[in-house]
C-alpha cells in the first residue's frame, strides 16, 4: 500500500497521546496506593492533560488532510459517526473526541483540583472525581488503540494487516512513546517520575520489539491466498499480463503501490529497528544513570521519529490483491 | 430479489475497448460524472475509468493464448467495501442489488478502495469522492427508454456481445442461463465476496476424431491405383 503521511502522523500522535494519559493515570493510581509521591494537580496532571491533548489534536489536524478536501471535515465528516455497527473507521471517529473529551476533563478535574474523595472503597481506596474520570479515560483509550488497529486488521484481503498482532502493535507502540512522552515531561517538569515513567517505557518498547517482531516475521514468510490464477479465473500456471488497459497512472497504480526501492525498505527497516527501540532503551537508561533533563527528551524525539518510519513501513508491507491486476503497462 | 449484473464471456471479447470509451461517454455527462482526465496531453496523464480491459497471456511461446480481460466493478452480493464505509456513502441498493456512493457523503477517505480486493473503486481527482461503476444505474432505471435500450452503455456497446446483462437470481435469465450452461465463474472466491458478475471461460470446439479416421483406404474416385486385392479370408467367406 502506498503510505499515507496523514493517516502516519494521526496514528503515531495520538498513540502517542493515549500513551501518555494513560502513564499519567497509572501514575495517579500508584500515588493513590502510595507507591509514588503525590504530584501536584496542577502542574503534572493538568499540564500533561494538555500535553496529551495538544498530541491529540495535532492527529486530528493530520486526519483532516486525509479527507478527500479538508473541507470535508466540516460540511461531512459528521456523518463518518453514522456507521459504527460495522465500520471500525466510524467507531475511531467517535472513539477519538469522545477520548479527548475526558482527557481535557481530567485536565480540569486537576486543575479545579477536584481531588476530595467522594466515597472510600473498603476503607483504603479513597475515590475522587479525577480517578473515575481517568479510568473512563483509560479505557476509552484502550477503545480508540483498538479501533484505529482494526481499522487495518480487519481487512481481509490485506493479510500482512489482517492479525491480532497489528492490534498489539498499535498499543504496545503508544503506550511505549507516550511513557517516553511521560519521562520526557517529568524531566523537563522537573518532576521526581522520570526513573517510573522510564522504567515503564522501556518495558513496553521490549514488549512491543517482541509483537512486532513477530509481525514481520509473519510478513516475512505469508502466502497469498490470490494468485493471478484466482484473479482471472484461468487455470494455467504461466499467465503473463501485456496490458493493464492504460499507459498512463490511475488510482489503482498510485493508491496501492508504495513505489520505494529495496534498498529504501531495506534502509527504513533498520532505521526504525534503531530508533525506535535500541535508541530510546539506551538513552532512556542514560538518563536515569546520569538524571538528566534532556535525555529523555531527546529519547522521545527519537523514538516519535523510528515510529513514523515504522508506520511508513507498516503500510509498505501491505500487499493489495488488486495489485494482480496491474502488473504491466502496455 | 434482483440481482442485476453483467456476465462477461472471455471467449468472444476481442480487447476493442468499445465498453470502455462508451463507459467512460456515457457516465461522465450522466448522473455518475464528470470523470476528469488530469492532463490527458501531458505527462503523467490520469483519469477515472469505471470500466479497463487488460490483456494477458497464457502459456508459454509459441504455446500461447491471449486473454481479454474486461474489468469493473462486480456488485458482490457481499460486498466488503460497503460496510467499512464510516459515513453510509457507500450502499447496496436494495431493490436490484448494485452497489453505489452517494457522492454528497462521500468524505473521500478511501477506506472502500482499500477493503475492496478487485481494485475497482477510484477516487475522482477533481471531485473527490470515491467513484465506481455504477451498472449505468441512470440508464438502467430510465423508464422513459424503450426497453431495448434499458442496458448499460458498455452492453450496448459491445461489437461481440461479449456482455451479457441481467438478472442473475432469476434462473430464466439470459444472465443466469449463460452462466449455467456456459461455465460461469466468479474472480477470487477465496475472500467469500460472492461477485453477482461472472465471467464465461474461453472455450474451445473440438470433435474426437482418431488418425486413421482422416485417411481414406478406398477412393473410389482412384482410378490410377486398382483396388487392393482382398488378402486372406473376406466376409463371405467367414459368413454362412
Amino acid at each position: 500500500m502506498h503510505p499515507a503521511f496523514s493517516v502516519i502522523f494521526l496514528t503515531t500522535l495520538i498513540g502517542a497521546a493515549q500513551g501518555l494519559f494513560m502513564a499519567l493515570v497509572t501514575g495517579q493510581v500508584y500515588s493513590i496506593a502510595n507507591l509514588l509521591p503525590a504530584q501536584d494537580n496542577v502542574s503534572f496532571y493538568a499540564m500533561g492533560s494538555l500535553l496529551s491533548l495538544i498530541f491529540l489534536a495535532g492527529g486530528l489536524v493530520a486526519a483532516v488532510f486525509h479527507l478527500g478536501k479538508p473541507s470535508y471535515f466540516i460540511t461531512r465528516a459528521w456523518r463518518g459517526m453514522s456507521q459504527w455497527r460495522t465500520s471500525w473507521l466510524s467507531r475511531e471517529l467517535i472513539a477519538l473526541p469522545v477520548f479527548m473529551f475526558f482527557v481535557f476533563l481530567y485536565g480540569l478535574a486537576h486543575y479545579m483540583q477536584w481531588t476530595q474523595p467522594l466515597f472510600v472503597i473498603k476503607g483504603v481506596l479513597p475515590v475522587d472525581a479525577s480517578l473515575i474520570i481517568g479510568t473512563i479515560g483509560v479505557l476509552l483509550s484502550i477503545t480508540l488503540f483498538i479501533s484505529t488497529a482494526m481499522i487495518y486488521a480487519s481487512l481481509r484481503f490485506l493479510q500482512e494487516w489482517h492479525h491480532p498482532l497489528t492490534v498489539a502493535n498499535f498499543m504496545l507502540f503508544g503506550l511505549a512513546s507516550g511513557f517516553t512522552l511521560a519521562a520526557a515531561f517529568s524531566a523537563w517538569a522537573g518532576i521526581d517520575l522520570i526513573v517510573f515513567f522510564g522504567s515503564w517505557a522501556v518495558i513496553f518498547t521490549i514488549m512491543s520489539a517482541i509483537t512486532r517482531g513477530f509481525s514481520m516475521w509473519r510478513n516475512g514468510r505469508i502466502k497469498h491466498k490470490s494468485t493471478l490464477r484466482s484473479a482471472l479465473g484461468v487455470r494455467h500456471t504461466h499467465i503473463t499480463q501485456r496490458s493493464m488497459g492504460f499507459m498512463g497512472g490511475s488510482f489503482n497504480t498510485k493508491e496501492y503501490f508504495h513505489g520505494a526501492s529495496n534498498a529504501t525498505l531495506t534502509f527504513i527497516r533498520l532505521f526504525f529497528l534503531v530508533a525506535v527501540f535500541a535508541a530510546p532503551v539506551a538513552l532512556l537508561a542514560a538518563g536515569e544513570a546520569t538524571s538528566s533533563a534532556t535525555l529523555p527528551l531527546v529519547a522521545f524525539v527519537v523514538q516519535y521519529i523510528g515510529l513514523v518510519a515504522e508506520r511508513w513501513y507498516f503500510f509498505t508491507e501491505g500487499k493489495h490483491p488488486q495489485n494482480l491486476y496491474y502488473q504491466t503497462v502496455g | 430479489m434482483t440481482q442485476l449484473a453483467l456476465v462477461i464471456d472471455l471467449n468472444v471479447c476481442v480487447g476493442c475497448h468499445a465498453c470502455v470509451t462508451s463507459c467512460k461517454e456515457w457516465n461522465t455527462s450522466g448522473w455518475a460524472g464528470y470523470m476528469v482526465d488530469e492532463r490527458p496531453y501531458d505527462a503523467d496523464p490520469t483519469g477515472t475509468f469505471f470500466n479497463r480491459v487488460q490483456t494477458y497471456e497464457v502459456g508459454e511461446y509459441p504455446n500461447t493464448e491471449t486473454v481479454h480481460f474486461p474489468k469493473s466493478c462486480l456488485h458482490c452480493e457481499e460486498p466488503p467495501c460497503v460496510p467499512v464505509c464510516p459515513t453510509g456513502a457507500s450502499y447496496k441498493r436494495e431493490d436490484n442489488g448494485v452497489v453505489l456512493v452517494d457522492y454528497d457523503k462521500c468524505i473521500g477517505c478511501k477506506y472502500c478502495s482499500w477493503a475492496c480486493p478487485y481494485g475497482v473503486r477510484e477516487l475522482d481527482e477533481m471531485q473527490k469522492v470515491m467513484k465506481k461503476c455504477t451498472l449505468c444505474i441512470d440508464r438502467i432505471t430510465d423508464e422513459t427508454k424503450p426497453e431495448s435500450e434499458r442496458k448499460p452503455a458498455c452492453v450496448l456497446a459491445c461489437p461481440t456481445s461479449a456482455r451479457i446483462y441481467g438478472d442473475v437470481h432469476d434462473p430464466d435469465s439470459e444472465a443466469s442461463v449463460a452462466i449455467r450452461e456456459r461455465g460461469g465463474y466468479q474472480l477470487m472466491p477465496e475472500w467469500g465476496t460472492q461477485p453477482a458478475n461472472h465471467y464465461l471461460p474461453r472455450r474451445k470446439t473440438r470433435i474426437q476424431i482418431f488418425e486413421d479416421e482422416l485417411i481414406r483406404a478406398e477412393n473410389p474416385l482412384d482410378k490410377e491405383h486398382p483396388l487392393p486385392a482382398a488378402t486372406g479370408d473376406t466376409l463371405d467367406d467367414v459368413s454362412y
